[in-house]
């Protein structure tokens, strides 16, 4: 356990400078440049936009408790599980590493002073509040019940709620999400520190490289579906009006363009925090690391290839339908690559299990889970009898929370003694992730049989038959929500009541353990040179070979 | 400079040409004329105006995904639209199987 | 390099403008014109969602696309592409000009004269081309009148003239933009911020200028030409 430069111990953590109380005042946040306190906004704003959509989860949850629903009516329910995803994919999954663990470590990871862009970064952050707000105006004044997905002509001539609104909430969000990706692959292209070489990475950076492909790719295409979409809405005229020899499946091609390589967004960040967590916890290099960074931007191309497996019962071509079926099998394949790189790691390794690492461990688990059964629905016969079902709920639920929340999760729990100079209670933590993880499983468990059974989705009744199933899933939500609520009373509590923290206090490789905790606002005091490759926990000297 | 003003010459006899074009019938290759000319203009406007030809290889690969992507939304987009209507025709398939089982 | 000591003693040489993350003028200019072309590669997506979807309707419904197309004046649209690749040059001239150390006043001439040639689009656009469909009543979603020998294609030319108003709308917003930017261009230089060295924001704002030239290259045939002008189409 050792670190390249260690700030002089006998400064007191609070009297020394770091970003954190360089200056005071909410004008030095709200007009603030630096990367870390803009990770820090959006920390806290997506924090907020998690609650709203878990919010509305709950009530969902609660509702179907009763086979002819327990709480709301039928348009009501059509409105919590739209906001419901709304929320929870744009304004909390796709922002959530990214943008906190992202905006953060970005440049500390590969030795810089900022990113590129820093007042783009900060104008990037007021893009995603303009658009969380006309969002949160779009909940008040009635909700959506178009689904997530805002299919026409449903939500370009039918729909009653506020179809605008929420789709430009999105669309001005969709803009933070494409500057944020900009100045990511900006920074990392150009300025990265001497001898940091692509092959000397963490893989974090990796798969945020990745993934700022996709934000710069795909974005944009869901910017001008929902621009046509609500040009159409308020005209009433458009290309999407089967009336006028509109095609309804042009607007389901074109969302889903950006909508599936979306859900890589989602995933990749947490990818890229479970090898950091993994290699950490096992203080061991990861395995086959060029294999594991080639995987992230497989990924990110294999994902463009693919969204007509959202399609295959609507009518799509049935020759487009074998050729995306066989082209989402194709993209299984880096991801599996990743899996079995992680358990080699693990294999030999010297692990703890601090509550990161137990988070890692739940998203290994969870996430191939999730992923396999995804195989289900690519395969096109199953996909007939399972689309529409609570299998797909089951499936993307475990790729995204029992993978993306929980690694997201992992992370903030990783780098939050940097991030805050704090360490907090890991026996909570630690409680709290076993909880996650057993209130998870009993939530999302229960909706693979209820749709393998047929109990379809987005329907506020069901059948009585189903009811044991959907009170199980109803519970372990509750369960899940206590899991969700300890973490944020004892992160907040840290900052004032936890154990200052040192530039190290897992003894993990980075340069981000090389800076005192919390850093100071210009990150190093010296351009760092680096000479060693990346997890050089064995401490050998790089020969040129890249794992 | 001499560059600049030769590229905006080819750029006003593309324009020309194109629009001359259009007025004579040439039947399914009027539209691939009229796009091969604004794949030539917007090639010059690259290389040279925006100073492509002399910049490094990140521009490049950029430009060319960009296009490669957009690419990749029109082929499997149009590959749906256009097929939707073909009738599958009996397989070989369909003829062999009985008699293999 | 990078001790702060050190970094304090060339601070003077750097030029006005340089941004202190980064190391020196090179990688803020690399960053800068990299980070241009990301943000037009998103812009190239952005316009794509609809050159897609026009070429896939094109395909569907031909004859409707082009009763569409003959709507338009050939006229007002290669009028106004000349006028744009002039602006190209403009541009690329008031660049040209920073980079060989010609006066603020050469310049800002050739700025100003971009800003004429695009407002002159957006004004021939403006007064020729939308006020007179609109007198014609072909705007979809304001006073679209079907004419009554267009039958059963009456929907389809609709949808076209939807995509013209769309596309070129979206375009024209962009020029707009764009004349806001040589407008901060214009103050920029008057304030003689730029140099042979520096001279970043001209070159990256003349991609974004010439990136919408490009769109505009596009949405001349496309729209106008689509099917041909001969007698019999």
């Amino acid at each position: 356990m050792s670190t390249a430069i260690s700030p002089p111990h006998d400064v007191p953590a609070e009297t020394r400078t770091n970003y954190l109380n360089a200056s005071y005042g909410i004008r030095s946040w709200l007009l603030t440049v630096d990367h870390k306190r803009i990770g820090i906004l959006y920390l806290i704003s997506i924090t907020f936009m998690f609650m709203i959509g878990g919010f509305a989860a709950s009530l969902m949850r609660i509702h179907l408790l009763e086979p002819q629903g327990a709480l709301v009516q039928p348009e009501t329910y059509n409105r919590l599980f739209s906001i419901h995803g709304i929320v929870m994919v744009f304004f909390f999954l796709v922002p959530s590493i990214p943008a906190t663990l992202g905006n953060f470590l970005i440049p500390i990871m590969i030795g810089a002073r900022d990113v590129a862009f820093p007042k783009l970064n900060l104008l990037s952050w007021y893009i995603f509040i303009t658009g969380s707000c006309f969002v949160l105006f779009a909940i008040v004044s009635g909700g959506v019940d178009t689904g997530w997905t805002f299919y026409a002509p449903y939500s370009s001539t039918f729909s009653h709620t506020s179809v605008v609104a929420a789709a430009l909430g999105i669309f001005i969000a969709g803009f933070s999400s494409i500057l944020t990706g900009l100045n990511f692959v900006v920074t990392i292209h150009k300025m990265r520190a001497p001898g940091m070489t692509w092959f000397r990475l963490p893989l974090f950076i990796w798969a945020m490289y990745a993934t700022s492909l996709i934000f710069i790719l795909g974005t944009p295409v869901i910017a001008i579906t929902l621009f046509l979409l609500g040009l159409e809405r308020i005209l009433h005229v458009g290309i999407f009006d089967p009336a006028i020899g509109g095609d309804p499946l042009l607007f389901q091609h074109l969302f889903w363009f950006y909508s599936h390589p979306a859900v890589y967004i989602m995933i990749l960040p947490g990818m890229g925090v479970v090898s950091e967590l993994i290699a950490a916890f096992s203080r061991k290099r990861i395995f086959g690391y060029a294999f594991v960074a080639f995987s992230s931007l497989s990924i990110a191309v294999i994902s463009f290839l693919v969204w007509g497996h959202h399609m295959f019962v609507t009518g799509q071509s049935v020759y487009a339908g074998l050729i995306f079926s066989v082209l989402s099998f194709l993209v299984a394949i880096p991801s599996a690559v990743k899996v079995f790189n992680w358990t080699a790691t693990l294999y030999k390794g010297s692990i703890s299990y601090q509550a990161p690492m137990l988070y890692a461990l739940g998203f290994i688990g969870l996430f191939t889970m999730g992923g396999l059964t995804g195989l289900f629905l690519a395969a096109l016969a199953t996909d007939v009898h399972l689309n529409g079902t609570y299998f797909i709920v089951a499936h993307f639920h475990y790729v995204m929370v029992g993978g993306a929340v929980m690694a997201y999760l992992g992370g903030i729990h990783y780098w939050w003694p940097k991030i805050t100079g704090r360490m907090y209670p890991d026996l909570w933590a630690r409680i709290a992730a076993t909880i996650v993880f057993v209130g998870f499983n009993l939530t999302f468990f229960p909706q693979f049989v209820l749709g393998y059974l047929g109990m379809p989705r987005r329907y506020a009744v069901y059948p009585a038959e189903f009811q044991v199933l959907n009170v199980m899933s109803s519970a372990g939500a509750s369960i899940l929500a206590i899991g969700y609520g300890i973490p944020l009373i004892y992160l907040i509590w840290s900052l004032k009541y936890g154990a200052p923290a040192g530039p190290n206090p897992w003894g993990a490789k980075g340069l981000e353990w090389t800076i005192p905790s919390p850093p100071p606002t210009e990150n190093f005091e010296e351009m760092p040179i680096v000479t060693e490759q990346a997890y050089n926990y064995a401490g050998t000297e790089e020969e040129g070979h890249h794992g | 400079m001499s560059t600049y003003v030769g590229v905006f010459l080819a750029l006003l006899v593309g324009t020309a040409l194109t629009t001359w074009v259009a007025y004579i019938d040439l039947g399914a290759f009027n539209t691939v004329v009229a796009l091969v000319i604004a794949f030539i203009k917007m090639t010059l406007v690259i290389l040279f105006f925006m100073h492509v030809k002399y910049n490094k290889g990140l521009t490049r690969i950029v430009i060319v995904a960009a296009f490669f992507w957009l690419g990749i939304m029109m082929t499997f987009m149009l590959a749906d639209e256009l097929s939707r209507n073909w009738t599958p025709t009996v397989s070989t398939w369909n003829t062999i199987l009985p008699f293999l089982r | 390099m990078g001790d702060m000591a050190a970094h304090g003693a060339v601070h003077d040489a750097h030029p006005p403008g340089f941004a202190h993350q980064f190391e020196d003028v090179q990688q803020q200019r690399d960053a800068g014109r990299l980070g241009m072309w990301v943000f037009l590669a998103t812009e190239i997506l952005f316009f794509g969602g609809m050159f897609t979807s026009y070429t896939i309707y094109r395909q569907l419904h031909l004859s409707a696309f082009v009763t569409g197309s003959h709507l338009l004046v050939v006229k007002f649209g290669a009028i106004n592409t000349a006028v744009l690749i002039c602006s190209s040059l403009t541009m690329a001239m008031a660049i040209r000009s920073a980079q060989t150390a010609k006066s603020k006043g050469t310049i800002i001439f050739w700025l100003i004269l971009t800003m004429a040639l695009g407002a002159a689009f957006v004004g021939l656009k403006l007064r020729f081309e939308w006020y007179r469909d609109y007198l014609e009543a072909i705007v979809p979603g304001i006073n679209f009148v079907p004419h009554a020998k267009w039958g059963a294609d009456a929907g389809q030319v609709q949808m076209f003239m939807c995509f013209y108003f769309f596309m070129t709308g979206l375009h024209a917003l962009h020029m707009v933009v764009g004349l806001g930017i040589l407008s901060v261009l214009v103050w920029m230089t008057a304030k003689g911020r730029f140099s042979p060295e520096y001279n970043a924001p001209l070159e990256i704002s003349g991609l974004y200028w010439h990136f919408v030239d490009i769109v505009w290259i596009f949405l001349f045939p496309l729209l106008y030409l689509i099917g041909g002008r001969y007698p019999g189409s």
